[in-house]
């Protein structure tokens, strides 16, 4: 048997949060430990990633029985699609330890469940099963839950505990519908019943359900759709982000959310094929458009309004996200390969995003836009880090988020899955419109206006700081200047779409 | 008369007897635990050694079989373990320590015997002298909360008793008698025009007998006495209660419902009640559950809402419903007793049941916090628990027997449950400490800990070794 990558790669940062719990004593340890641990998955998916086979499909397969009687199986694997999440989730859990290095607050526990919750995230992309699957979109949810409560922003400012609870029902209330859709799904694939995604998408299985293929769909959509989040049921995420500490916002938004892109990409493409439930997307594509739509410009008319900084950066995570569902229901080659870049785009600039808003709240104390203001003199490589992430966001050329959103516009741009798609793009490129406004104001009204004296003495990043944010933006533009090197892992993915 | 086959019960009937001799002469009371506790390796070794008969014996009163030695194992674990948590907590006690080791033994007789009977009387027996060893243990605290308990638990245990017997007498006019394999013979005469009303009298039995069984296992509308006897007994008691008592009342339902009613058209009707008791049963249990202040009386809602799944198991009438039912209370033992064990061990510290008392544990006793996290996660169903391949299976199996009504109810009264459970998690760990004072715990308390917090985890990652015993010891029941 080949040597278990993805195992190694799923289990190492939870072996790292029981070694550190049990033998690190000092503080410092602990972050090295924690360093160490993630930093090997990163490694190794690196490595994946150059030895992954661009022809396409699913590789590095693992397979081992797990429940028998119920035919569910320990099957891990990774293709075009899910491999480049893989990759953002090891890069972003290995940030997310220097992000948190300041942290003094009951550290051996933080970095514990912040390792653990890697793992709970990475199980989703790798499961090929749907029962793993769900476990593992489930893991994720205590120690997210003891992140955002114990190191969340206290009040005033936030409601860590609020926002904690907020999220795990929301998330919740989504599995519990999933767990049924998964279930029914289940009893529909032929006897002996599977829970095999990669058998179940193939489309050669002859599905008998007992209840409509569309409620099974909507069953299990809804989970994704909450977590993607898509409106009206997106009020848990400007919440959980903003009162999230800083690693754990990066992480949020930069795969948390690609979670629910990702499950729906399987539900609705499968690896390439029918999708989970087939023959569905197809009659309903017309109706998440109109819903992509709407957050892509609710979303960014809301953040418009916000003057918290990182409620800002978290209310324009659901325009974004709003382009990844437009793409997706567009069901073309090109508009789910832009889905897909889209997600890992957004992975990258906001994940840098909230890294930066965590390093100006950091030297100021200050979250607060009108308080804030002419920051570029006191700190100018912050000042031009988060305009770089801000550009990115608005789809600046040479970078990762000007491909992605021109992949998602051009692929979905006279599309047959919906009528009137023309009309449709058009209305979604208006919230790139709409975010050159948020992006532009909101720099202007911190970096570039008259320096205030209170700031006058803050410190810049430091070398550490320097590190991560620019790695940060390495990646952003060389995806952004070279796509081909995404492209032609994802490509290959949706070939059957045409 | 096999008495190889009693072995289990004689043995424990007999450690019961030495620990009332040794009780007049042993002046370290903390030793008859001990040797109370070291003895049940006996009991267990026997279950174990029997394990794969297929016999009757007494005409027909005792059967065992790998389902009975299902649940004598299951009882006799978490007898041992209730006892080794107790060793602290009696020790508050002037006198009869020697007794409660006892009558906790008593009564696990009576509940390895309720799983292990196969006609009404016996079980009637036996579910007597379980409760009646229960009613003087609730009792046992003499305060006026737990005399209160204990007078509650009586009477309303009494009532049920009767109903039950009523239910009994019914089936055995109808039927000419209390074998449950012979029973199923005649009640398919009873009702061969096809419909479950040629024999109004048979309906009326069934309910009466489901009514019975439903005080035990503390499924709604039988539930009224839980909240109040969980909060005032002892504490060891409660977590004996919530899972021992509740594991034989399946046992006997499993028993008498798969072997005296089991044919399909009856099947048919016994499993829609038990489906609409469970949904009842859970959303009340979880919705109350909300409300409270005080983690004794939390649980015991908690204990109604997993009745209210594990009712989802009965319903499902299938073999995934029934080794689902078995999983699901060896998993909802472990955490439920674990849940428990730790709140002894922060109440006889801080002598409050309160949550907001709760308040920073995490830091006054990290490890006591995080094995209640463990447990209480357990309970919600969220992984890598026990709780929610338990759960996992009962819904496959629900979904299975096309209920996806009820699976839906119960998925979102999971979703409800999160929110108590989790605040109690909120509490300890981002709460103010009252002191800083350390949580200490004794060594025996810390060894049930280990053992009920690392089953959890084992059930909820490699869940297949004690799925396959369930699935062992239900085969012989059909359909």
């Amino acid at each position: 048997m080949d040597f278990p990558y993805l195992s190694v790669i799923l289990f190492l940062p939870t072996i790292g949060a029981i070694l550190l719990v049990l033998f690190a004593k000092q503080p410092r340890t602990v972050k090295l430990t924690a360093a160490i641990f993630s930093f090997i998955p990163f490694a190794l998916s690196v490595a994946l990633f150059v030895m992954f086979d661009r022809s396409g499909g699913l590789q590095f397969v693992e397979q081992a029985q797990w429940i028998s009687s119920i035919n569910a199986k320990y099957h891990l694997g990774v293709d075009g699609l899910s491999l480049p999440m893989v990759i953002l989730t090891t890069f972003l859990g290995f940030v997310a330890v220097f992000v948190s290095w300041k942290i003094n607050l009951r550290t051996k526990e933080y970095f514990a469940w912040l390792l653990i919750l890697e793992t709970g995230i990475l199980g989703v992309f790798m499961s090929l099963d749907l029962l793993l699957f769900f476990l593992f979109w489930e893991v994720e949810l205590i120690p997210m839950y003891m992140l955002i409560s114990i190191w969340g922003t206290p009040p005033p400012l936030g409601r860590k505990e609020y926002s904690a609870i907020k999220f795990v029902i929301y998330t919740l209330f989504g599995s519990a519908f999933m767990l049924a859709g998964i279930l029914t799904l289940y009893y529909s694939t032929p006897a002996p019943h599977t829970f095999s995604m990669v058998d179940i998408a193939s489309g050669t299985m002859q599905l008998m359900p007992v209840i409509p293929l569309a409620s099974i769909f909507f069953l299990i959509f809804i989970a994704f759709a909450i977590k993607l989040p898509v409106f009206p049921l997106h009020t848990w995420l400007p919440d959980a982000h903003t009162d999230a500490p800083t690693a754990v916002s990066v992480i949020l938004a930069g795969v948390l959310l690609k979670m629910g892109a990702y499950g729906m990409i399987r539900l609705v493409a499968g690896f390439g094929g029918g999708g989970l439930v087939p023959g569905v997307a197809q009659h309903y594509a017309g109706i998440m458009v109109v819903f992509a739509v709407i957050s892509v410009l609710y979303g960014a008319a809301a953040t418009l309004r916000q003057t918290d900084l990182k409620r800002l950066i978290a209310y324009s995570s659901v325009s974004h996200m709003g382009f990844v569902l437009l793409g997706i229901f567009a069901l073309k080659q090109l508009s789910l390969t832009g889905a897909t870049l889209q997600m890992f785009s957004h992975g990258l600039i906001t994940g840098l995003l909230f890294a930066m808003v965590g390093l100006v709240y950091d030297k100021t104390h200050q979250r607060q836009i009108p308080m804030l203001g002419g920051l570029a003199r006191q700190m100018p490589v912050i000042a031009v880090v988060f305009s770089i992430a801000g550009l990115a966001a608005l789809g600046l050329p040479t970078t990762i988020g000007f491909i992605a959103e021109f992949t998602v516009f051009v692929g979905s741009f006279g599309t047959a899955a919906f009528a009137a798609s023309q009309t449709y793009v058009v209305l979604a490129v208006f919230g790139i419109v709409l975010g050159a406004g948020y992006i532009l104001w909101m720099l202007e009204r911190v970096f570039y206006r008259e320096p205030k004296e209170q700031y006058n003495g803050v410190g810049d990043a430091d070398n550490r700081e320097k590190a991560y944010i620019f790695a940060f933006v390495v990646l952003i533009m060389l995806f952004g200047i070279y796509p081909r090197l995404l492209l032609d892992v994802i490509g290959p993915v949706f070939h059957s779409f045409g | 008369m096999n008495f190889w086959l009693l072995s289990p019960e004689l043995s424990v009937c007999g450690i019961a007897l030495a620990v009332i001799l040794l009780d007049l002469v042993i002046q370290q009371k903390k030793l008859l635990a001990g040797l109370s506790i070291a003895a049940l390796a006996i009991p267990i070794a026997f279950t174990i050694v029997l394990w794969g008969e297929q016999q009757t014996s007494f005409n027909g009163m005792l059967v065992v079989d790998n389902f009975s030695l299902f649940f004598k194992f299951l009882i006799l674990g978490i007898t041992a373990l209730v006892i080794v948590s107790s060793v602290d907590y009696v020790s508050k006690f002037a006198r009869f320590q020697g007794e409660y080791y006892a009558l906790v033994l008593f009564s696990a007789v009576g509940l390895m015997l309720m799983a292990s009977t196969g006609e009404l009387i016996s079980i009637y027996v036996a579910l007597e002298l379980s409760s009646i060893s229960l009613y003087a243990l609730v009792a046992f605290l003499k305060d006026k909360k737990s005399s209160e308990a204990g007078l509650k638990y009586m009477i309303l245990g009494a009532i049920s008793s009767a109903v039950l017997l009523f239910g009994m007498a019914f089936v055995f006019g109808l039927t000419g008698t209390t074998q449950l394999d012979q029973i199923v013979d005649k009640v398919s005469g009873l009702v061969s025009g096809g419909q479950l009303w040629d024999s109004p009298a048979l309906l009326l039995g069934i309910i009466l007998m489901v009514a019975g069984f439903g005080f035990k296992i503390a499924s709604v509308p039988f539930q009224m006495w839980v909240p109040d006897v969980y909060e005032g007994a002892p504490t060891p008691i409660t977590a004996y209660l919530s899972v021992a008592s509740k594991a034989a009342g399946f046992a006997v339902i499993l028993r008498v419902f798969y072997t005296a009613f089991g044919i399909p058209l009856l099947s048919e009707n016994w499993g829609m009640i038990f489906a609409v008791l469970g949904a009842l049963s859970m959303t009340l249990g979880n919705v109350v559950a909300i409300a409270q202040t005080n983690i004794k009386r939390m649980l015991a809602y908690s204990s109604i809402a997993n009745a209210g799944y594990l009712m989802v198991g009965l319903a499902a009438v299938s073999s995934l419903g029934r080794s689902g039912v078995l999983f699901f209370l060896a998993s909802y033992a472990l955490a439920n007793l674990g849940a428990f064990i730790a709140i002894i061990a922060i109440s006889n510290k801080t002598g409050s049941d309160e949550i907001a008392d709760y308040s920073g544990m995490a830091r006054r006793t990290p490890a006591l916090a995080l094995i209640l996290t463990i447990c209480l996660v357990s309970l919600i169903g969220i992984p890598p628990t026990g709780g929610f391949i338990a759960k996992f299976y009962i819904f496959n199996a629900a979904i299975q027997h096309d209920l996806l009504w009820l699976v839906i109810i119960a998925v979102l009264n999971s979703v409800i449950s999160a929110y108590y459970y989790l605040r109690v998690v909120k509490v300890m760990y981002t709460g103010e400490a009252a002191s800083e004072e350390a949580v200490p715990s004794s060594i025996p308390l810390r060894a049930a800990l280990t053992i009920t917090s690392l089953g959890v985890l084992l059930l909820g990652i490699y869940p297949w070794v004690v799925l396959r015993l369930a699935e062992a010891a239900v085969v012989m029941f059909s359909p």
